[in-house]
């Protein structure tokens, strides 16, 4: 055990928090709950679905410190394997959803394999390149619909009991898997398995030395990132009752790059935020005929070159712990 | 923690199911229409902002009110992606009290809209879209297909090509509903009439350049080079067939869909001689002729069959809400059905059961630099092809009548 | 007419060059990311957007100004390298000192606001640019017909390849930059302004850029979304090359052109994928690429 490893204390997973932190959070909850009677329910529920989208994109920039730049194959290609599931297969929609979850994580078996050969850049160009094809299988691939997508996709009974077709059933039931997957990455960062992928971040050959199957921990990472993409999509899917090209496009990729950078990278409700902000100025900007893409962009160039640490990396910061400034100097991602 | 996070899943899941709650149908004093298309893409000039301005031109012949309700139009653009399409029409329907969503000129957006107007017995009145499944396998009962279909358009510029002589056809299609249809549809009318299909290539939307498509359609030695797509795919297909010598070597262009944007960015030189089929051209009669005239001083150009398909359809809304006293989706959508359609649009249209306006189309070819008198003239009318053959009847269209 | 394994001449053939045009264009946009990334360790994301603006500068001046083609062949790339100098002095520089993965992130979001900003002007269904007079037409060669305008490009991008390629591999200047790419330090002692040789390598591989735009004017319609189509294959490109290799970018693009082309023939569905294909089978057999060197 190093002197200055921040979470010695935490080994072992207990991940206690103080009661300011409890109560934050039972305020957030209330929230959650009163929200769909206060706004589009609809609005909440893509944010939900980013939010966990940009979640579990951060599990491996933030905390393995790999760049992918092709986790849009994951999140749409498990949108369109809970499409055809729930609207061909007739399965229910919690079984959907497990499927996409499932072709996403054996997806990101797959792509994680041949990237994770390379480094830095070379990691990141490989993941575009191969979430590009994955585009263009689903584009010919006649079970996808190609242009048209996959469309009326019924959003069935939970358990076969619940009817999701009501906006606050399946807000709530959208709600209950956010919050699972927030909790699943909030695991997975606090267990011994975490531990060691922030050591690879801080220093590979290190870890190397130390005996660590690094490849492993970092397909490992890949896959569960992949997966829980894939969780988000195939429950958007549903959502929408839609899945289309869009969401498997490389601007899917570059925009949860950017939920995550604008919201912190390396912080567990960073993402979150990143997300609120994004599809909110999506949302709002929608209507009107400003264009989006420039804006996003913007906000790229800004967080980039001035913002690195993200809206809830500098809050992190100004509150200042002596532990929360040495995890944010930890925050960069591997050389 | 496991268990913590079951239990907290649990808690979520039984909220779930106590809560009630069906999506309350807002219905307030205004009648809006909202005009969803392309605005900024391939389809831009044949709908794009005209059918905005040709909704408005409706709206003003009931004064912009009916009974005391203000009449209000808002516009989106759906950039030909049928995510984007759906969730503007959902947000539309379920936010901001929006009665009906018209024009809407790609298949797949249209065939999304559809259904989410279907779930909340709303109004969807699409005027630019080529796919029959709109009044077939996805039909609503308070959906309509106003300007044309693709078994028109077959029925018209496929039979009139291969009359003269066109019996074996390679199809460059657009890959998606629309293109998918409409090359279906052209494939049975050649084949019901004995000739022959060898080869089919499908392209992008959207797609700058088709010479791979060409070549390969130079190669299949086809007599007819079917093109199923519209906009500027069909157009970047004619200027550049001219430059692997495809006409030079004896092959035929057929635009089976083609509207007068087209042929003014296409100019008479390159198009002359295409024969095409359509639900309006404005110069048919003196009221066409009016009509047109003031679409054109308020929009810049003529008016294409999707522009005037928005003016008559939102006209048969109005006065359908005027007779209903009612905006309400299902007795609007009764009425309409039940009412004649006359306007500059057409003078005997009736609409089916499943939302089919059927209505007279028209053969017409491209005229000559030399026949052309200016601007504009740019149609010869070959014949008028009656509604009841350009269109299926209801029992052919397969809409299931339980829908 | 003869048939070759079934297809006829003209349409295999025809192929094959529309594949080495594509290669053509693949060779000189792989060419300036490889350059760039050699100086500076920086993937230049909006290489794409660059290629597009090179496009509408060529437009633009026909447009608004009368400059025909001939004059926005030189006129083009030296507006859009201005402008990438211009990115480089104010924006990229001050990553250096950081993780290149930021130099990515930057040069994305610099493409989305350039493509952004012309899908809001122009629209996404493109502008016509007319084929230059003396180059419309083409001649019938029996077993294909070759238009005049694509055989030009790709006569002039084979020489600007060649042209960069012993610039860098056989002059002064070349071996200067080659030696910053190496030691900037050393360099630097040597009285050498390597900064000042960084910002202009960027400007250099952005005028490449802008001038395959120009080049691409006639043939694809200049359109916002035309170098977001084709970045990506780029990448793919010039992973399989190998990033540090000036021929190995030249030598990829145009094979993986002619490839691609090849198998619109006979397999047309795979056409879009057959590059990446090939990139997935490099990186399982030799991850440095096929001309490159681990870095």
């Amino acid at each position: 055990m190093t002197a200055h490893m921040p979470h010695a204390g935490r080994i072992g997973g207990r991940a206690g928090l103080s009661p300011l932190a409890w109560a934050v959070a039972a305020a957030a909850l209330a929230l959650a709950i009163a929200a769909p009677f206060l706004l589009y329910p609809v609005f909440l529920m893509k944010f939900l679905c980013f939010a966990l989208f940009a979640s579990a994109f951060n599990l491996l920039i933030g905390y393995a410190g790999l760049l992918s730049f092709g986790h849009a194959a994951f999140f749409g290609g498990a949108a369109y394997v809970t499409a055809h599931a729930v609207k061909v297969w007739g399965v229910t929609p919690e079984i959907g959803i497990l499927l996409g979850t499932a072709a996403a994580g054996v997806l990101g078996l797959a792509i994680g394999f041949l990237a994770i050969r390379r480094h830095g850049i070379y990691f990141a160009m490989i993941t575009l390149a191969l979430s590009q094809m994955v585009y263009f299988v689903a584009l010919q691939a006649p079970f996808t619909g190609g242009e048209d997508g996959i469309q009326a996709v019924p959003r069935g009974s939970l358990f076969g009991l619940i009817d999701l077709s009501r906006p606050l059933a399946m807000y709530f039931f959208v709600l209950a898997v956010t919050v699972g997957g927030f909790l699943l990455i909030r695991r997975i960062i606090h267990s011994p398995f975490g531990q060691v992928l922030k050591a690879i971040r801080e220093n590979e050959p290190r870890a190397v030395s130390l005996g660590y199957r690094v490849e492993r921990y970092k397909l490992a990472a890949f896959v569960m990132s992949a997966a829980l993409s894939g969780l988000a999509g195939g429950t958007k899917a549903l959502v929408f009752q839609l899945a289309s090209l869009t969401d498997i496009q490389w601007q899917m990729s570059g925009e949860v790059v950017l939920m995550t950078l604008l919201g912190g990278m390396g912080t567990i409700l960073g993402p979150a935020a990143g997300a609120f902000v994004v599809v909110s100025l999506q949302n709002f900007l929608a209507a009107s005929a400003f264009p989006v893409t420039v804006l996003t962009g913007g906000i790229f160039i800004l967080c980039v070159l001035l913002f690195r640490r993200g809206i809830v990396g500098e809050i992190a910061w100004r509150l200042g712990s002596r532990r929360a400034r040495a995890d944010a100097r930890r925050t960069r991602m591997k050389r | 923690m496991i268990a913590r996070m079951l239990a907290g899943a649990g808690v979520m899941t039984a909220l779930a199911a106590t809560v009630a709650g069906a999506n309350a149908q807002v219905s307030d004093d205004v009648i809006r229409i909202g005009v969803l298309n392309d605005r900024s893409g391939l389809y831009a000039d044949l709908s794009g902002e005209g059918s905005v301005v040709a909704a408005r031109m409706a709206a003003e012949e009931f004064g912009n009110e009916i009974d005391g309700k203000p009449i209000e139009i808002v516009a989106a653009d759906h950039q030909n992606k049928p995510d984007i399409g759906s969730n503007i029409a959902r947000q539309w329907y379920d936010a901001e009290a929006v009665d009906i969503i018209v024009d809407v000129p790609t298949s797949s957006v249209a065939l999304a809209v559809q259904e989410i107007a279907r779930e909340r017995g709303r109004i969807f009145l699409d005027a630019g879209a080529g796919t029959t499944d709109l009044t077939g396998k996805a039909c609503s009962p308070t959906g309509f297909h106003w300007a044309y279909d693709n078994h028109a358009l077959a029925a018209g510029t496929g039979r009139a090509v291969f009359e003269e002589g066109g019996d074996s056809w390679f199809f460059i299609t657009a890959d998606y509903a629309f293109g998918h249809s409409l090359e279906q549809e052209t494939i049975a009318v050649v084949e019901e009439m004995g000739g022959q299909v060898l080869g089919t290539v499908r392209h992008p939307l959207s797609t700058a350049d088709f010479s791979s498509f060409l070549l390969q359609a130079q190669g299949s030695g086809a007599k007819v080079i079917g093109l199923a797509n519209a906009g500027t795919d069909t157009t970047n297909a004619i200027k550049q067939a001219a430059e692997f010598g495809i006409v030079q070597g004896g092959q035929r262009l057929a635009g089976l869909l083609l509207f007068i944007s087209d042929i003014h960015a296409l100019g008479l030189e390159t198009a002359q001689g295409l024969v095409l089929t359509t639900g309006f051209y404005w110069d048919m009669n003196d009221e066409t002729r009016e009509w047109s005239e003031r679409f054109r001083e308020r929009h810049g150009a003529m008016p294409t069959m999707v522009h005037a398909g928005v003016y008559s359809g939102v006209r048969h809304y109005l006065q359908a809400v005027r007779d209903a006293g009612t905006d309400e989706g299902t007795a609007v959508a009764g009425r309409m059905k039940e009412t004649p359609v006359q306007d500059v649009f057409t003078a005997n249209g009736r609409i089916l059961p499943n939302g089919r306006m059927v209505h007279d189309m028209y053969l017409a070819q491209v005229k000559t630099p030399d026949e052309s008198a200016g601007e504009w003239d740019y149609y010869r009318i070959l014949r008028t092809i009656p509604g009841d053959q350009a269109y299926l009847s209801f029992e052919e269209s397969g809409c299931a009548p339980e829908r | 007419m003869t048939e070759l394994l079934g297809i006829p001449p003209e349409v295999l053939f025809g192929q094959l060059l529309l594949g080495l045009i594509n290669g053509a264009f693949y060779a000189m946009l792989s060419l300036g990311l490889a350059v760039i990334f050699g100086m500076l360790n920086v993937i230049n994301f909006a290489h794409g957007a660059q290629y597009m603006l090179g496009a509408f500068v060529a437009w633009m001046l026909l447009q608004f100004a009368g400059i025909g083609y001939w004059w926005a062949l030189i006129l083009a790339p030296i507006a859009v390298g201005a402008f990438g100098i211009v990115i480089e002095k104010t924006m990229l520089s001050r990553l250096y000192r950081l993780d290149h993965l930021y130099g990515l992130l930057l040069t994305f979001g610099i493409a989305l606001v350039i493509e952004g900003m012309f899908r809001h002007w122009y629209g996404v269904s493109g502008q016509p640019y007319a084929t230059p007079a003396l180059l419309t037409g083409g001649t019938n060669l029996g077993f294909m017909f070759l238009p005049t305008y694509r055989a030009w490009v790709v006569a002039v991008s084979l020489a600007v390849c060649l042209a960069t390629w012993f610039a860098i591999e056989r002059t002064r200047l070349g071996s200067y930059l080659r030696a910053a790419t190496e030691n900037p330090t050393l360099v630097q002692a040597f009285g050498i302004n390597v900064p000042r040789m960084m910002t202009l390598t960027y400007g250099f591989g952005v005028g490449l850029a802008g001038l395959a735009g120009v080049l691409a004017a006639p043939i694809y319609q200049v359109n916002p979304l035309m170098g977001s189509h084709l970045i990506i294959v780029v990448f793919a490109v010039v992973v399989i090359g190998g990033m540090g290799s000036i021929l190995g970018a030249v030598v990829t693009g145009f094979g993986l052109g002619v490839l691609e082309g090849f198998t619109k023939v006979f397999y047309p569905e795979a056409s879009n994928i057959v590059i990446f294909v090939v990139m997935a089978i490099v990186l399982l057999l030799r991850p440095a690429g096929l001309f490159g060197r681990e870095r």
